[in-house]
């Protein structure tokens, strides 16, 4: 009698693996969508190391015109998003596919595919709204992709103070701070709408199992990527 | 008798505390504690790298995925440090 040790492997849902790569087909092509999003990224961000060692002046300094204490906010809430995104993802690997349930014993209830991604879906719209609160209030005190607005409390600022706030530079700054977070949260708006695509189409009819969920997999992918990229974004633009 | 290797997966929450730690520190790092501005700069890089690499790892599984997969996100970063190296390098010359 032959013994054969049947361990589930985890971190491998049971589909058929295309040929050579031996992932499935969606997973492959999300991954190589990442690695061209990668040099998407390189190319903004280079472009944006160039522009900013290179520039004439000096830079403004961190802090000086953004609000660095909101955007720390808005990193802890993606990567909250990042968190409940992969514990959707465990949640339904284990056939959890309810919103909450008791667990005798506990005193909090255990969450389900439908409730981490509803959370996931909710941080990365919070996400989203405070970037837009935030380029709302830059523009208003006059930071705009071509510098300081004539007449605003910035543009006094930067003249009582010019090296402070890179007064020399402030339309490469503009222009590049703009174009790098704009590129950023237009990703994350992205990834909110497909998981709400999702949220409605397929994991409230519950149609994902332990057996199928490429899906959640294949979204996690990218949403830890964009989560990924903010944080080196979080660090060169508002820390550095 | 064959025994497939098995993963056992991560403490997410452990990962999570993780990176709610180190970006408190780079926003004390940046603003509050007196180091040199170099230093800063290359400290400040090291952990955003760390934090990267934490979620690639851990939350995207590239930990436990096999290696032909980790190839395709691993070949553009030389691609990608030779295209930021030409452009500054152009810059410079």
């Amino acid at each position: 009698m032959t013994h054969a040790t049947q361990a589930l492997d985890q971190m491998r849902p049971p589909y058929p693996a295309e040929p050579g790569s031996g992932v499935y087909s969606n997973k492959l092509g999300m991954w190589v969508f990442l690695a061209s999003d990668v040099m998407f990224f390189t190319a903004l961000i280079g472009s944006y190391i160039v522009l900013r060692f290179g520039a004439p002046g000096e830079w403004a300094r961190p802090g000086a015109v953004l609000n660095v204490p909101l955007t720390g906010l808005n990193t802890f809430l993606l990567i909250c998003s990042s968190v409940s995104m992969v514990k959707a993802y465990a949640a339904i690997a284990d056939g959890k596919k309810y919103f909450l349930r008791k667990v005798p014993g506990k005193r909090l209830q255990d969450g389900g595919l439908k409730f981490w991604l509803l959370i996931t879906i909710i941080c990365g719209a919070g996400f989203v709204s405070v970037q837009v609160v935030e380029y709302i209030k830059l523009v208003g005190h006059g930071f705009t992709p071509a510098g300081y607005r004539e007449g605003s409390l910035l543009a006094e600022h930067a003249a009582a103070d010019p090296i402070k706030y890179g007064l020399t530079v402030a339309g490469l700054y503009g222009s590049s701070f703009f174009t790098m977070t704009g590129f950023h949260g237009f990703h994350v708006t992205c990834g909110v709408i497909s998981m709400l695509y999702l949220y409605f189409t397929k994991v409230l009819p519950e149609k994902y199992s332990p057996q199928d969920y490429r899906g959640i997999e294949v979204i996690g992918l990218y949403w830890h990527f964009v989560d990924l990229v903010w944080i080196i974004l979080f660090t060169i633009v508002y820390l550095i | 008798m064959t025994t497939p290797t098995t993963h056992v997966r991560p403490n997410y929450m452990l990962i999570w505390l993780y990176l709610f730690v180190m970006t408190i520190a780079e926003v004390l790092l940046a603003f509050e504690l007196p180091v040199a501005r170099n230093l800063k700069l290359i400290l400040l890089l090291i952990l955003a790298i760390w934090k990267a690499m934490l979620v690639a790892l851990f939350f995207m599984h590239l930990k436990f995925e096999r290696w032909r997969l980790r190839l395709i996100f691993i070949v553009p970063l030389p691609l990608a440090a030779i295209l930021v190296t030409t452009v500054i390098m152009e810059k410079v010359w």
